[in-house]
């Protein structure tokens, strides 16, 4: 049958407020609403009583609506979610063990008073129009069912001969509730989700506190994963290839050592084979200083920045002072930005000396690369600078270079030590 | 002479069981632990013991801390560490410990088989072979000032002699004559304040104690 769209949008807008899948959760939310509103008006009926009968006594009602509020926020967040598909996003919970203290900085939050207010205040104003709207249904199906339980009523109560003349109108009035209770009780659903998003979830700023901290931390994942990663390659070509091309080297060594009569040719090939092995381990040793030197792992910045600027073509002087490692991450990117620095000095500077200095103080890991070179490094030309910078601002570190035409270069860099 | 080796990567013990014996050496043990290596060393006695510093179960520095044991329990066994990677502050952790016998050496050295034939037999002679790289660290640390005053070709004779040379080693590889580098040291000597002593591996000792004394 081909029905045309417009009749079958008025037939669907007509009955979908009684399909029985859109009457449970209505009917779910405004029982709960009632019973949890109600309990809050209870408390201001006793509140009130109390305070103009024995005023000491209004202190037990306002210790249970204040102490109420987080179980009542939980049973709001589930009956939103179960009953309007409406997800409340938690507030950050305060830290620390649950004792007075604790209950006193969550009290002082401004979470906590919005969701005492959506409790105690706005559940009033909800609490009522959900009573109205449950009545609607209520009140509409005894209209329309009144001829059914007004028949075995004695025939002398007074109001059963009106139900009698009248019920038919009651049974139209019925019908009329019956089809308005739905849709009266979708907009209390579609006006009450934003209140409770607003009052019992996180505010817009908290919301964007929360997210600021889950990025923060996602980050720091991602960075100790990527961290990770390198030490593992690294690890693998120490333990794998490298081993075999060093004992390759040996051999080959051993057999240039010991083969002494050979043929000249055989002799030269066996003395290539040899160094090309050697150059080998060279680059290889090279590629993995790049990725993550063990040494920086087992023995920490201070011995691994001195493997550097003992490999500098020029004299470096080298000061480490840290009471305490920082963070691996921090720990390899402070590597970088001195093995990075170094190698630019060395192509760039024309120095004669370099000096690098690495100190903590609190929080703070300060590297500082100088060198007495010809200076002009421009921070937005050459690829390595904005590597360093953009290393740098991986770990929210801040990045200063001073470098006049004509020296000295000076490369300033501060990383937070914790991630 | 006898040796035992601590290494455990199996194809590089292989290698540098070979260049032993081909240096004349008799190899007692081949281990891979640190530990093992002890037990190794409290049966065989040897008089060379070849270490790998990065072994089973940490793999950190296992062979740094064997051979520091080695040095104060059995001190008429010579050590030679190898390495993947030099840190100077090993070789100090070792220099501490015992005036010679004594070695300190990335593992690809042991390529250049003939060399590193030289390097056995002057450890376990009593003598030392830092790494040129462990040298070149150390100078990194020592502060510029005092060696400042050095030339280039006197700090050039200070990484040799600091490496283990001795004076016709240093000559070789400079390509001067041996009076010539008696001359440099003499020199180098009086410009860094120190005695005169009279054993090769003294003269490492006294180079790295003016280094060491730099830092602090």
């Amino acid at each position: 049958m081909n029905i045309p769209s417009s009749v079958r949008r008025l037939t669907g807008a007509v009955a979908a407020p009684f399909r029985p899948q859109r009457l449970r959760p209505q009917a779910g939310f405004l029982a709960t609403g009632v019973l949890l509103h109600g309990a809050a008006l209870l408390l201001w009926v006793w509140f009130l009583l109390a305070l103009f009968s024995v005023p000491a006594a209004a202190l037990v009602p306002l210790v249970l609506a204040l102490g109420s509020v987080v179980p009542r926020t939980w049973l709001q967040r589930h009956r939103f979610r179960a009953y309007a598909r409406a997800d409340i996003p938690p507030v950050t919970a305060v830290a620390g063990r649950y004792d007075l203290v604790r209950a006193w900085r969550r009290m002082r939050s401004g979470a906590y008073w919005r969701q005492f207010a959506y409790h105690q205040l706005a559940g009033l104003l909800l609490g009522v129009a959900e009573a109205v709207a449950l009545l609607l249904w209520v009140g509409g199906a005894a209209a329309l069912l009144n001829y059914v339980w007004s028949w075995p009523l004695p025939l002398h109560w007074s109001v059963t001969w009106w139900l009698w003349e009248w019920g038919w109108l009651l049974m139209f009035g019925g019908l009329g509730l019956l089809f308005a209770a739905p849709r009266l009780a979708d907009s209390l659903i579609r006006a009450e989700v934003p209140v409770a998003l607003r009052l019992l979830g996180p505010s817009r700023a908290e919301e964007l506190e929360q997210r600021v901290d889950d990025l923060t931390e996602r980050r720091a994942e991602t960075l100790a994963a990527a961290d990770a990663e390198r030490r593992r390659i690294e690890r693998d070509l120490h333990d794998g290839a490298q081993q075999r091309l060093v004992s390759l080297a040996v051999n080959l060594g051993l057999a240039r050592a010991t083969l002494t009569d050979l043929p000249p040719d055989a002799r030269r090939v066996i003395d290539e084979a040899h160094s090309e092995a050697k150059a080998a381990i060279e680059e290889l040793n090279q590629l993995v200083r790049g990725l993550h030197p063990a040494v920086l792992e087992d023995r920490g910045l201070d011995a691994a920045l001195s493997g550097i600027a003992a490999r500098a073509p020029f004299p470096v002087q080298l000061r480490v002072d840290l009471a305490e490692r920082p963070a691996p991450a921090v720990e390899a990117v402070a590597y970088f930005v001195v093995s990075e620095a170094l190698a630019n000095v060395t192509k760039h500077a024309h120095a004669e000396r370099a000096e690098v200095s690495v100190v903590r103080r609190g929080g703070i890991l300060r590297v500082t690369v100088t060198d007495d070179g010809v200076g002009g490094a421009d921070p937005h030309a050459g690829s390595g600078l904005r590597g360093l910078r953009r290393r740098v601002a991986s770990v929210d570190g801040t990045f200063g270079i001073d470098s006049p035409a004509g020296g000295p270069t000076v490369i300033t860099v501060e990383l937070p030590c914790v991630l | 002479m006898r040796a035992v080796i601590a290494e455990d990567s199996v194809l590089l013990r292989i290698g540098v069981v070979k260049v032993l014996q081909t240096a004349g050496f008799d190899v007692v043990a081949e281990v891979d632990d640190g530990e093992s290596l002890l037990k190794a060393v409290e049966e065989h006695r040897p008089d060379l013991a070849v270490v790998d510093v990065r072994m089973p179960p940490g793999f950190t520095d296992e062979g740094v801390r064997a051979a520091l044991t080695i040095s104060r329990q059995w001190p008429d066994t010579s050590v030679l560490l190898l390495s993947q990677y030099v840190e100077e502050r090993y070789a100090a952790d070792l220099l501490a410990t015992r005036t010679g016998g004594v070695g300190y050496l990335l593992k690809q050295r042991v390529a250049d088989v003939e060399e590193f034939i030289e390097a056995l037999h002057r450890v376990a002679a009593g003598g030392t072979a830092l790494d040129p790289q462990v040298v070149a660290q150390l100078l990194v640390r020592g502060g510029p000032d005092p060696l400042h005053r050095l030339t280039p070709r006197e700090r050039d004779v200070l990484a040799l002699m600091a490496e283990g040379r001795s004076n016709a080693g240093i000559a070789a590889e400079l390509v001067v004559s041996e009076s010539a580098v008696a001359k440099h040291i003499n020199n180098l000597f009086a410009k860094l304040d120190l005695p005169q002593a009279d054993a090769d591996h003294r003269r490492v000792l006294a180079v790295l104690r003016y280094l060491e004394q730099g830092q602090s």
